[in-house]
C-alpha cells in the first residue's frame, strides 16, 4: 500500500503547519498518506482531526514540548519512520518544516529533496521535481537508498486528497536527549486582513519601489482587494518599509505562481522575477517601458501607476456591479 | 571566543545562471561566482559582535570547488581573520546530507564556540544546513533568527518562524541561521582587501578530514554511491512576448477588459 509519511508538527502560533493540504494532497499523488502530527496534548486530538480531513488515512500522534526547539519533533519523526517504514517522507517547507525534515536526514542518513514543486512515482520509486534557479529549469531527483525525504514548497500542489475517516494512533516515541535552543515567547503575528496567504494565493498583487511611500502602497492593497488577491513587493519596496519582510516575492522572498501576477511599478530585476515567472498570466504597470518585467509581462501597460490604478480598481468594481 | 561563518560562493545572481542539461550539475563557467549575500550578511553580524566584544575570533568555512578562492577572499577582506576551504573533486555533486557531514567534520578540526550560517542559499534554497549541523555535532540549534545576540556563553535572538514571532537562546556552542532581515553586509575597505593577501586560507580534502569524518561514522569513499540521482534536467521556455500598451487615458478600463476576458476578474 505504499505508505507515505507526513510531517505535520504543530505551528508554534497553534493550528496545523502551513501547507498541509498540499503535503497530504502530494503524498496522495504517490501512495496513501500517513500522518505524524505532533504539538501540545491538548490540542492533539483537533490537529489529528484536521489531518484525517485535509486526506491522511492513519494518523500517528505525539505530544511535544512547545519550549524546546526542533529536536522533540525530530524524535517523533524518526520513531514514525520506523513504525511506518515510508516509501517517502513529505514534510511543508516552512520554517520549521525544513528544520525537521534536515534533522530526520540526518538521522537517516537518507536523501533530502529540498524545496519541492511536486512529486510523482516511476517504477523504481518516488521522484521529486524542482524548480531551479528561479524557475529557469526542472530536475527530477530520485533517491538512491530510501526514503526520500522532500520539503515541499508552499502553494506548489495544486492536488488534494480526498477526506478520510480518522484513525488516530498515539505514537510510541523514544526520546533522543539531544541538546536543544529553549524558547523564551512566542507572538502570534498579527491577523492579517482576509486577503489569502501570499505563498498559495491564486492571485498576487505586487508593489515596488515605484510606490513612492508606505501611504502610497496602500493603492496595491486596493488594488489586490478589488481582485481578491494577496498582496506582494519587491525588495526595494520591504526595504524602503512600505511593506514587512514577509510580503517580499523573488528569489530571496516567497516564491510564487499564480494564475495572476500584477507588478505595480517594480521593474523586474532578475532576482525578483526568478520568484514570480512561472505565474500563468503576468500584467506589469511600469512607466518605463524598456524595465525587464516588460520583457515577461502577458500584458505590459507603460504609464502612471498613480492615475492607472485607481482608473483600473473603478473599472473592476463598476464590471462586480453591473 | 571563536565564530565560524559559513559562506558559500555562488553563481551571481545578476548573471545568467545555468544548468549543465548533461549532469545537471551547475555550469560553473556560465557566471561569475561570488559569496552568498546571506552568507554575507552571517559574516557581517560576527564581525559586529567581534568589534563590539574585542575578544571574538571570526573564521569563514566553505565547501566549494577549488576555483572559488577569489570569492572567500571576499570575506577575509570584509574582516575575518582567517578561512578554511574544503575543495575536493570527490565532493562535485555532493547532496545536502554529505555537505552537512563534511562542514560538520570541518567544524571539529577548525574548534568553534558559535557556528552562525545563512538560511538558505540563494541556489539550492535549500534552508536545512544549519538543523543538519546541530544533529551531527549534537548541539543545539536556532533557525532564521531576525536578530541576533550573543553573550559570553549563549546566544539569543528573534526568529520569524510559522505564524509569529519566536525569542529563542541556547547555551554555546551552538549553530545558528540568520535570515535577510540582518543589517547589510560592509563593502570591503581598501586595507582590508591589502591586508586580506596576508591572511591564511587553510585547505582540506576528504583526506585531510578523514579523522573527523570517520567520528562522526561517514565513510570516505561514500561519493561511490549517492544517496539521490537526478533523472531529468530540462530548461524552461522562456516565456513569449506578451502585448505592450501605451496607456492613452484607458489603461485601466484596458487592464480590467484583458483580466475579464481571461476570466481574472
Ligand atoms: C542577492 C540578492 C537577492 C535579491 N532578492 C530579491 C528578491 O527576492 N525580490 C526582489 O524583488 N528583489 C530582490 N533583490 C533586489 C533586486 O535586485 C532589485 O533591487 C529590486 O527587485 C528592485 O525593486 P523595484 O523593482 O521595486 O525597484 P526599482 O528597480 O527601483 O523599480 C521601480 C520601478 O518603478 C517604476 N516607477 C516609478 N514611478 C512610477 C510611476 N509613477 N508609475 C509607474 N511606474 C513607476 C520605475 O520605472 C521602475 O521600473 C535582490 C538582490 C540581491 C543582490
Amino acid at each position: 500500500m505504499n505508505p507515505i509519511l507526513v510531517l505535520l508538527p504543530a505551528a508554534p502560533g497553534g493550528g496545523l503547519i502551513a501547507g498541509a493540504a498540499d503535503v497530504l494532497g502530494a503524498a496522495a499523488q504517490i501512495g496513501t498518506p500517513v500522518a505524524l502530527v505532533t504539538g501540545p496534548a491538548d490540542a492533539l486530538p483537533e490537529l489529528a482531526g484536521q489531518a484525517a480531513s485535509l486526506g491522511a488515512t492513519v494518523v500517528h500522534t505525539a505530544v511535544t514540548d512547545a519550549a524546546v526547539l526542533g529536536v522533540p519533533a525530530a524524535d517523533a519523526a524518526q520513531s514514525a519512520v520506523a513504525a511506518v517504514a515510508p516509501d517517502a517522507v513529505l514534510v511543508p517547507a516552512t520554517v520549521e518544516g525544513r528544520e525537521l525534515a534536515g534533522r530526520l536526514a540526518i538521522r537517516l542518513r537518507a536523501p533530502l529533496a529540498a524545496d519541492a514543486v511536486g512529486v510523482s512515482r516511476d517504477d523504481e520509486g518516488v521522484l521529486a521535481q524542482h524548480s531551479v534557479y528561479g524557475g529557469a529549469y526542472l530536475v527530477d531527483a530520485a533517491a538512491t537508498y530510501g526514503p526520500l525525504i522532500v520539503t515541499v514548497r508552499l502553494g506548489a500542489i495544486d492536488h488534494r486528497a480526498e477526506a478520510a475517516t480518522p484513525d488516530v494512533r498515539p505514537l510510541e516515541v523514544a526520546a533522543s536527549g539531544r541538546p536543544a535552543a529553549t524558547v523564551e515567547g512566542f507572538e502570534a503575528a498579527a491577523q492579517q486582513s482576509t486577503r489569502p496567504d501570499l505563498r498559495s494565493a491564486k492571485r498576487v498583487v505586487s508593489g515596488g519601489r515605484g510606490l513612492g511611500s508606505q501611504e502610497r502602497f496602500a493603492l496595491v492593497e486596493q488594488l489586490a482587494d478589488a481582485l481578491g488577491a494577496a498582496v506582494g513587493a519587491s525588495r526595494a519596496a520591504v526595504d524602503a518599509g512600505y511593506v514587512p519582510h514577509d510580503a517580499q516575492v523573488g528569489q530571496t522572498g516567497t516564491s510564487v505562481s499564480p494564475d495572476l501576477y500584477v507588478a505595480v511599478g517594480i521593474s523586474g530585476a532578475i532576482q525578483h522575477r526568478a520568484g514570480m515567472q512561472t505565474a500563468k498570466t503576468i500584467v506589469a504597470i511600469d512607466k518605463d517601458a524598456s524595465a525587464p518585467i516588460m520583457e515577461i509581462a502577458d500584458l505590459g501597460v507603460v504609464g502612471d501607476l498613480f492615475t492607472i490604478v485607481p482608473q483600473l480598481i473603478a473599472a473592476l468594481e463598476a464590471r462586480k456591479q453591473a | 571566543m571563536k565564530i565560524v561563518v559559513l559562506m558559500k560562493p555562488v553563481p551571481d545572481t545578476y548573471g545568467e545562471r545555468k544548468l549543465s542539461l548533461e549532469t545537471g550539475l551547475a555550469d560553473r563557467d556560465a557566471s561569475e561566482t561570488v559569496l552568498d549575500e546571506i552568507g554575507e550578511r552571517a559574516l557581517e553580524a560576527a564581525l559586529r559582535h567581534a568589534e563590539a566584544a574585542g575578544d571574538a575570533e571570526v573564521v569563514v568555512l566553505s565547501m566549494s570547488p577549488e576555483g572559488s578562492q577569489a570569492a572567500l577572499r571576499k570575506a577575509l577582506a570584509m574582516g575575518a581573520a582567517s578561512a578554511v576551504h574544503v575543495a575536493d573533486p570527490r565532493l562535485a555533486g555532493a547532496d545536502l546530507v554529505r555537505t552537512a557531514e563534511v562542514l560538520a567534520a570541518a567544524l571539529r578540526e577548525t574548534g568553534f564556540d558559535l557556528v552562525i550560517a545563512g538560511d538558505a542559499s540563494t541556489d539550492g534554497t535549500g534552508g536545512v544546513m544549519a538543523a543538519m549541523l546541530a544533529e551531527l555535532l549534537e548541539l543545539p540549534a536556532i533557525t532564521r533568527l531576525q536578530t541576533l545576540e550573543i553573550t559570553a556563553d549563549a546566544v539569543r535572538g528573534t526568529r520569524a518562524t510559522d505564524g509569529g514571532e519566536m525569542v529563542a537562546q541556547a547555551p554555546l556552542p551552538a549553530v545558528v541561521s540568520v535570515t535577510e532581515s540582518l543589517p547589510d553586509p560592509r563593502f570591503p575597505a581598501l586595507r582590508g582587501i591589502m591586508s586580506a593577501k596576508k591572511k591564511p586560507v587553510e585547505v582540506r580534502t576528504l583526506d585531510d578530514l578523514g579523522v573527523e569524518l570517520d567520528d562522526l561514522g561517514v565513510e570516505l569513499d561514500e561519493t561511490a554511491a549517492p544517496r539521490a540521482i537526478m533523472t531529468t534536467v530540462a530548461e524552461r521556455p522562456p516565456r513569449a512576448a506578451g502585448t505592450i500598451i501605451t496607456d492613452s487615458g484607458d489603461a485601466g478600463e484596458q487592464i480590467a477588459a484583458f483580466l475579464a476576458e481571461r476570466r481574472l476578474a
